[in-house]
């Protein structure tokens, strides 16, 4: 089985966020990053597949340059290679520009199978994947828990609402969008991580594979990014722990009254 | 041209999903901010009486596309009989409510339109004449505001809980029903949906207790989780936990809290060490009194919190068991 596995490289969950001046987006020099964590799981269930069926885990990403340490990581953890879409412009805000690019790379190539994780941690627009189904003429389906692989079909139990599943049946190729907690997530082993340096990286842009950058532009406008208002009023209790503790039980009793 | 807003209203085996009234809700607001008139469409097979029900709301008129393919959903159907009504009506812009099955199929719709979705949206308020959409960034801790720029129709979802379904305006009578024929190839349906089943039997019923202690990532390790249980008995609580903690099969999945998990309102929910993801805020935001305690002051869970303690729980929670144990003795 040849394999497609999107991966996203998002801010840290603890990094910190701070606006830009013009409050068109955060300060990027602030900011540590990793990967998206549904994508660890996408890849994590792509190298289980591989080990069961044979075959090849290739990696895409779109970003910066900063991008391939999340593709060196997904090498050290057992993909074969990688694909990296050198791209620091119209992704920001545009789930059709990243599929677009992902789509055009990967085109030529006859993948039997993409994943992607359910949405990403920054953005979380849940639709990158879907529209790459959409633009490479592929059955999808998403929130995936578990797949198999039964004579050359697809067997997949698909997440509900309210702790429901649904089992989907469907052909290859097909892409899958995976959704956290589906299996356990490899750590790299340092036999990984010495023999990713020589996996190979193919690096192209968005110029190469004919998309623009200003067409995304043209679909959304953003107008500003902020900090929430908050619409409930948070009473804060200080104080060290048990002052705290004491204060909190008393409110709970006295005004809240829920004790 | 009819340059309405449609809403796509969402039914499973001929039941409403109450998220449509949320989603109706917004496009009835949508449609008095740009003056234009707001029409549902549903779909299915033998789904008449949902679209009845839907007709009772002030809208413009009730588009009805029924064929044994759309009986169960599939993504390839919804997609192409949507479509076709888009094609046949031309509306200026799509309002879905938020859910899976929408995250399920409206990416693909768009993409076959080359239009723009804004998903899960929060709201949206005019700005010269143009409606701006909020939704969230970076896990809640971030908003922004987008506008479409492309040509109608453009597509936005709303977020759970982000609109109120008992704020739908009723007509003074009921809404036309108008049928809508489309054609769905059924070699173009790719998937084959089967049975919907829930994994165990539940034998917590979160949704019915009084206080909740609720436990996320702060925890750092399995082997913590007895001081979350030793709050909860102090309490008279039922734990529960967020996403991963259930996911990492530190508590059973019948007791995580979030949009796939359970929703619950008890009179007071403690989320210790959680971070307030999206997801697990929809689960709980109905709770009475809501207390959080984590050590990120910015967390999101602290929007929706009553009360607020920010410091490490390791250091907090054995302080408030003591408390607690010291006022039941009075």
């Amino acid at each position: 089985m040849k394999i497609l596995v999107c991966v996203k490289q998002v801010p840290a969950k603890d990094s910190p966020l701070r606006l830009t001046e013009d409050s068109t987006w955060i300060r990027d020099a602030d900011l540590s990053y990793e990967t998206n964590e549904p994508d660890a799981f996408a890849l994590e269930e792509a190298l289980r597949l591989k080990e069961k069926h044979g075959g090849e885990v290739v990696v895409a990403s779109v970003g910066p340059a900063r991008v391939q340490q999340a593709i060196r990581e997904a090498l050290s953890k057992g993909a074969d290679r990688a694909i990296h879409i050198d791209d620091d412009s119209g992704s920001k805000l545009d789930s059709f520009f990243t599929a677009q690019l992902i789509a055009e790379a990967v085109r030529s190539e006859a993948f039997d199978l993409v994943l992607t994780g359910l949405q990403s941690d920054d953005l979380g627009f849940a639709q990158s994947g879907v529209i790459l189904a959409e633009l490479l003429g592929l059955p999808h389906a998403t929130i995936i828990m578990e797949v198999e692989v039964i004579d050359g079909r697809l067997k997949v139990k698909r997440e509900l609402e309210g702790g429901w599943f649904q089992w989907v049946e469907m052909p290859l190729p097909s892409l899958l969008t995976i959704q956290s907690g589906i299996n356990k997530p490899r750590y790299a082993t340092l036999k990984g991580i010495k023999a990713a340096k020589t996996k190979e990286i193919r690096r192209v842009t968005p110029a190469e594979l004919g998309v623009k950058p200003d067409e995304a532009a043209a679909r959304n406008q953003l107008r500003r990014i902020y900090v929430p208002v908050k619409t409930k009023k948070t009473e804060f209790i200080e104080g060290p722990p048990k002052e705290a503790a004491a204060k909190l039980v008393e409110k709970l009793q006295r005004e809240a009254r829920v004790l | 041209m009819s340059n309405a807003i449609l809403t796509v209203i969402e039914q499973q085996q001929g039941k409403l999903n109450r998220m449509s009234w949320e989603a109706l809700a917004a496009a009835q607001q949508a449609g008095s901010h740009l003056s234009r008139p707001v029409e549902a469409v549903v779909m299915g097979h033998g789904v008449r009486a949902v679209a009845e029900e839907i007709a009772a709301a002030q809208i413009g008129r009730v588009l009805l596309v029924e064929d044994p393919l759309l009986r169960d959903y599939t993504p390839d159907a919804y997609s192409l009989a949507l479509l076709h009504v888009i094609a046949a009506e031309q509306p200026r812009l799509v309002l879905l409510p938020h859910t899976y099955q929408v995250r399920d199929f409206a990416p693909k719709l768009a993409a076959a339109l080359q239009r723009s979705f804004l998903s899960d949206c929060i709201g949206f308020h005019l700005e010269d004449g143009t409606l701006v959409f909020t939704r969230q960034l970076f896990q809640g801790k971030m908003n922004a505001d987008i506008a479409f720029a492309c040509d109608p129709p453009c597509l936005a979802s709303v977020q759970a809980g982000s609109f109120r379904a008992d704020q739908v305006a009723m007509g003074q009578r009921p809404a036309s029903i108008e049928t809508l024929t489309v054609t769905i190839p059924p070699e173009k349906v790719r998937t084959k949906p089967l049975e919907r089943f829930q994994e165990a039997k539940r034998t917590v019923d979160l949704a019915q207790a009084e206080i909740i202690v609720s436990v996320g990532r702060g925890i750092k390790d399995q082997e913590n989780l007895p001081l979350i249980q030793k709050l909860a008995e102090a309490l008279g609580a039922e734990v529960g936990g967020s996403r991963p903690i259930c996911d990492n099969g530190w508590l059973p999945m019948e007791r995580q809290i979030g949009s796939s998990g359970q929703t619950v309102a008890p009179k007071l929910y403690l989320a210790v060490g959680i971070s307030g993801a999206i997801q697990h805020l929809v689960g709980m935001k109905g709770s009475r009194t809501v207390v959080a305690i984590n050590k990120d002051p910015h967390a999101p869970i602290f929007e929706v919190a009553d009360y607020g303690i920010v410091g490490n729980l390791f250091d907090v929670l054995p302080a408030l068991i003591e408390e607690v144990n010291k006022a039941k003795d009075h």
